[in-house]
C-alpha cells in the first residue's frame, strides 16, 4: 500500500479534537437545565475517538486508550440503571433525582444533581457504543 | 413499596450488563441468570398477591404525577402474565444449558435472554404507551440478536426479513402514536381512554385505533402471520420457544389492553374487524399445519392458531370470553413452549424434520412419548389438561355475544390441532423404531427437567384452575369495567 501523505490531517486533528473533547464535555456539563446532556454530550465525545482512529491507525489508538469499548457501554447502562435504582433505597420512587448547593474549596458554591451521575452513565453507554460500531465496521474488510 | 413493581424490569436489564464482564465465565453466567429469573419470579408473585388486597398498584417514575410523567400499572391481568413469562423463560434456560453449546453462551446469549425477558415484563407493566413502544423496542433489539446468533445461511435469510418487518412495524407504531397524541394530546393510556370517553370514538379516532390493531396484529401474528412461520424455525430450540411462547403473546396482551381500556367504545367496527381476523387466522392456520409435512411448519402454525383462538375471546368481548382468553392466554404461553421444546429435541435426536421419515421415539424415550402425548391433549382442550378451561370460557363467552361462527370456527378448529399433532404422534412415536438400542442418543438431563417442569406446569393450570380463577377473575373484572384502571391511575376526583 502506498503510503499517503497526510501530515495536514494529522497536524489539524491534534487541535481540533482538543477542541471537540472540550465541546463536548461543555456540553455533558451544560446538560439537565439548558440544551446538552448525556447523549449529546456521549457523541461529541465519542466523535472525537472516532476521529482519532481515522486519522491514526487502530493499533496506535488502541495502544494509547487500552479500553474494550463494550465494557465502558456496559459500564455506562450500570452507573445509569444504578443511580435509577438507587431510589429504591432512599425509599423514593424509582429513577427520582435530588440535588443541592455545596460549597466547595477553591471551585466555590456549586450546584450538584444525582442526575448527573446518570447522564454520566448515558453518556459512557454512548461513547461505549459509537466507537463499538465504528471499529466493528472498520475491521472486517 | 411500589418501587417493587419496576423490579422485573430493571433487575434483568442490570444482571444482563453484569453478565457481560463475566463473558469467558460460562458457569458463573448460568447460576447468576437462573437466579436472577428465580427471584423475579418470586417478587412478581408477591406482587400478584398484594395486587389481590390492595387493588391495583402503580409507580411514577421520578414521582412525576399522572398524565404528565411515565408509570408503571401492575393490575392482576398484567402480573399473572409477567409470572407465567418469567417461568417460562426459568423452564427454557434450563434446556439451553445442556443444548445452546458454549458458542453462544461466550456470545452473550444469556444477557440476550435477560434483555428480551426485560423487555418483554415492562410491556406488560407499563401504563404508558410511548413507553410500550419503548419495552417492545428493548424486546425486539433482544430478539433480532437471539434471531441471527449462529451465523447460517438460513438463520440469515430470515433474521434479515425478521428485522425489515419489525422495524416497517415499529414505524407505524411510531406514526400510530403521533396520531394519537395529535388528536388527544396525552400518552398516558388511563387518561387516553378517560379523553376518548369524553370526547366520544369519532371516526378519527377509530382509525388511529385500526392503525395499532394492525401494529400489533404483526406482532401477535394475528392475520398478519406471513413472517412468523419462517423465522421462528431458524434460531436454536430453546430461542425458538421462548419465541413461541413470549413474542406472540405481548402483542396479545397489548391488543386487548388497547381494546378493552382505550378504545372501547366503537365496538361495532373494531371488534367485528378482530372477529373476521381472528377467525381468518385460524382457518388459515389450520390450513398450514393440515399441509405442512414437518414437525417445525406444524408447530408454527398451531401458535397461530393459538393466537386466532385467543383473541375470539376479545372479539366477544363479555366477561367470561376475557377470563377465558386470559386462561388461554396462560395456557397458550406454557404449551407453546413445550411443544416447541419437544419438536427441536426430535429433531435433535433423529437429525430429520420431516414427519414420515421419524418412527418409534417413544420406544426408545418412553417418557419423552408420553410428555409429547400430554402436549397433544392440552392443546386440544382435554379436561384434566389446561386448555380446557380456556376454551370452554372463551366458547361460552362466544355464545353470550352471538359469534356463532366463530364458535364454529374456533372449535373446528380444535380438531385440526388434534389431527395435526396425532399425526405426528402417530407417524414418529409409534411404529417400529429405525435406531437400535445401543446407537440411540441420549436425552441429556437437563432436557428431561425442563420437560418435566413444563408438564408440572401444564397440568397444575389444569387441575388447579381453581386456585388460579381468583386472579383470572379479578384480572377480567378490571378489563370490562376500565373505570377500575382509569381510577387507580388517575384518582377519583380528576
Amino acid at each position: 500500500m502506498r503510503k499517503v501523505n497526510d501530515v495536514i490531517l494529522r497536524t489539524v486533528v491534534k487541535g481540533v479534537v482538543l477542541i471537540i473533547l472540550t465541546l463536548g464535555v461543555y456540553l455533558f456539563f451544560s446538560g439537565h437545565n439548558a440544551p446538552g446532556g448525556g447523549f449529546i454530550g456521549g457523541l461529541v465525545l465519542g466523535s472525537a475517538i472516532v476521529l482519532l482512529y481515522i486519522t491514526y491507525d487502530i493499533e496506535t489508538i488502541q495502544r494509547k486508550m487500552p479500553f474494550d469499548f463494550k465494557k465502558v457501554a456496559a459500564l455506562g447502562v450500570l452507573l445509569a440503571t444504578g443511580t435509577a435504582i438507587g431510589s429504591l433505597y432512599f425509599n423514593v420512587p424509582f429513577l427520582s433525582q435530588t440535588d443541592g448547593y455545596f460549597n466547595i474549596p477553591i471551585l466555590g458554591e456549586k450546584h450538584l444533581t444525582t442526575v448527573t451521575i446518570f447522564e454520566a452513565g448515558v453518556a459512557l453507554t454512548v461513547i461505549g457504543t459509537l466507537v463499538t460500531i465504528i471499529l466493528s465496521i472498520s475491521e472486517d474488510d | 413499596m411500589n418501587n417493587l413493581i419496576v423490579l422485573p424490569l430493571i433487575i434483568p436489564i442490570m444482571t444482563a450488563v453484569i453478565l457481560v464482564f463475566l463473558r469467558r465465565n460460562i458457569i458463573l453466567q448460568r447460576i447468576i441468570s437462573i437466579l436472577t429469573m428465580i427471584f423475579i419470579t418470586g417478587i412478581s408473585i408477591m406482587i400478584l398477591s398484594a395486587v389481590q388486597t390492595e387493588g391495583i398498584i402503580k409507580l411514577d417514575f421520578g414521582g412525576w404525577l399522572p398524565p404528565f410523567g411515565i408509570l408503571f400499572v401492575a393490575d392482576s391481568f398484567s402480573m399473572l402474565l409477567v409470572v407465567v413469562a418469567n417461568i417460562v423463560t426459568i423452564i427454557c434456560l434450563i434446556y439451553a444449558f445442556s443444548t445452546i453449546g458454549a458458542r453462544h453462551e461466550q456470545m452473550f446469549f444469556y444477557p440476550f435472554v435477560l434483555l428480551l425477558i426485560a423487555g418483554v415484563n415492562g410491556s406488560f407493566l407499563t401504563g404508558d404507551i410511548f413507553n410500550l413502544f419503548v419495552c417492545f423496542e428493548v424486546m425486539l433489539l433482544a430478539s433480532y440478536v437471539l434471531i441471527a446468533l449462529g451465523g447460517e445461511r438460513v438463520q440469515l435469510r430470515e433474521s434479515l426479513k425478521y428485522v425489515l418487518i419489525n422495524v416497517v412495524t415499529s414505524w407505524i407504531f411510531l406514526v400510530a402514536l403521533a396520531y394519537l397524541y395529535g388528536t388527544l394530546k396525552t400518552l398516558n393510556m388511563a387518561h387516553i381512554a378517560e379523553r376518548v370517553a369524553e370526547v366520544g370514538q369519532d371516526p378519527l379516532i377509530t382509525t388511529v385505533a385500526i392503525l395499532f390493531l394492525i401494529v400489533f396484529s404483526i406482532k401477535a401474528g394475528l392475520l398478519l402471520f406471513f413472517w412468523l412461520p419462517g423465522s421462528y424455525i431458524v434460531p436454536p430450540t430453546a430461542v425458538q420457544a421462548l419465541f413461541a411462547a413470549l413474542l406472540t403473546k405481548v402483542g396479545v396482551y397489548a391488543l386487548i389492553r388497547t381494546f378493552t381500556l382505550m378504545f372501547p367504545l366503537n365496538q361495532d367496527v373494531t371488534h367485528t374487524l378482530i372477529g373476521i381476523m381472528a377467525g381468518l387466522t385460524i382457518v388459515l392456520g389450520c390450513m398450514g399445519a393440515l399441509a405442512g409435512k414437518d414437525v417445525y411448519t406444524i408447530a408454527t402454525y398451531n401458535v397461530i392458531i393459538g393466537v386466532g383462538f385467543i383473541l375470539i375471546g376479545l372479539a366477544s368481548g363479555t366477561e367470561a370470553a376475557l377470563s377465558g382468553a386470559i386462561y388461554y392466554l396462560i395456557h397458550d404461553m406454557l404449551a407453546k413452549g413445550l411443544l416447541f421444546l419437544l419438536v427441536g429435541t426430535m429433531v435433535y435426536l433423529t437429525g430429520e424434520t420431516i414427519v414420515k421419515r421419524m418412527s418409534g421415539l417413544i420406544q426408545n424415550y418412553p417418557l419423552f412419548g408420553w410428555i409429547f402425548f400430554v402436549v397433544l391433549l392440552t392443546l386440544t382442550g382435554i379436561p384434566p389438561f389446561s386448555g380446557f378451561v380456556g376454551k370452554i370460557l372463551i366458547g361460552q363467552g362466544a355464545i353470550e355475544a352471538g359469534s356463532y361462527v366463530l364458535l364454529a370456527i374456533g372449535f373446528a378448529s380444535s380438531i385440526v390441532v388434534l389431527y395435526s399433532l396425532l399425526r405426528i404422534f402417530l407417524a414418529s412415536f409409534f411404529g417400529e423404531t429405525t435406531v437400535s438400542e445401543e446407537d440411540k442418543k441420549p436425552i441429556p438431563k437437563g432436557v428431561m427437567v425442563s420437560f418435566i417442569l413444563f408438564t408440572i406446569s401444564i397440568i397444575y393450570l389444569g387441575v388447579g384452575a381453581e386456585s388460579l380463577s381468583v386472579y383470572v377473575q379479578d384480572a377480567a373484572h378490571t378489563l370490562i369495567n376500565p373505570s377500575i384502571y382509569i381510577d387507580a391511575i388517575l384518582g377519583e376526583g380528576v
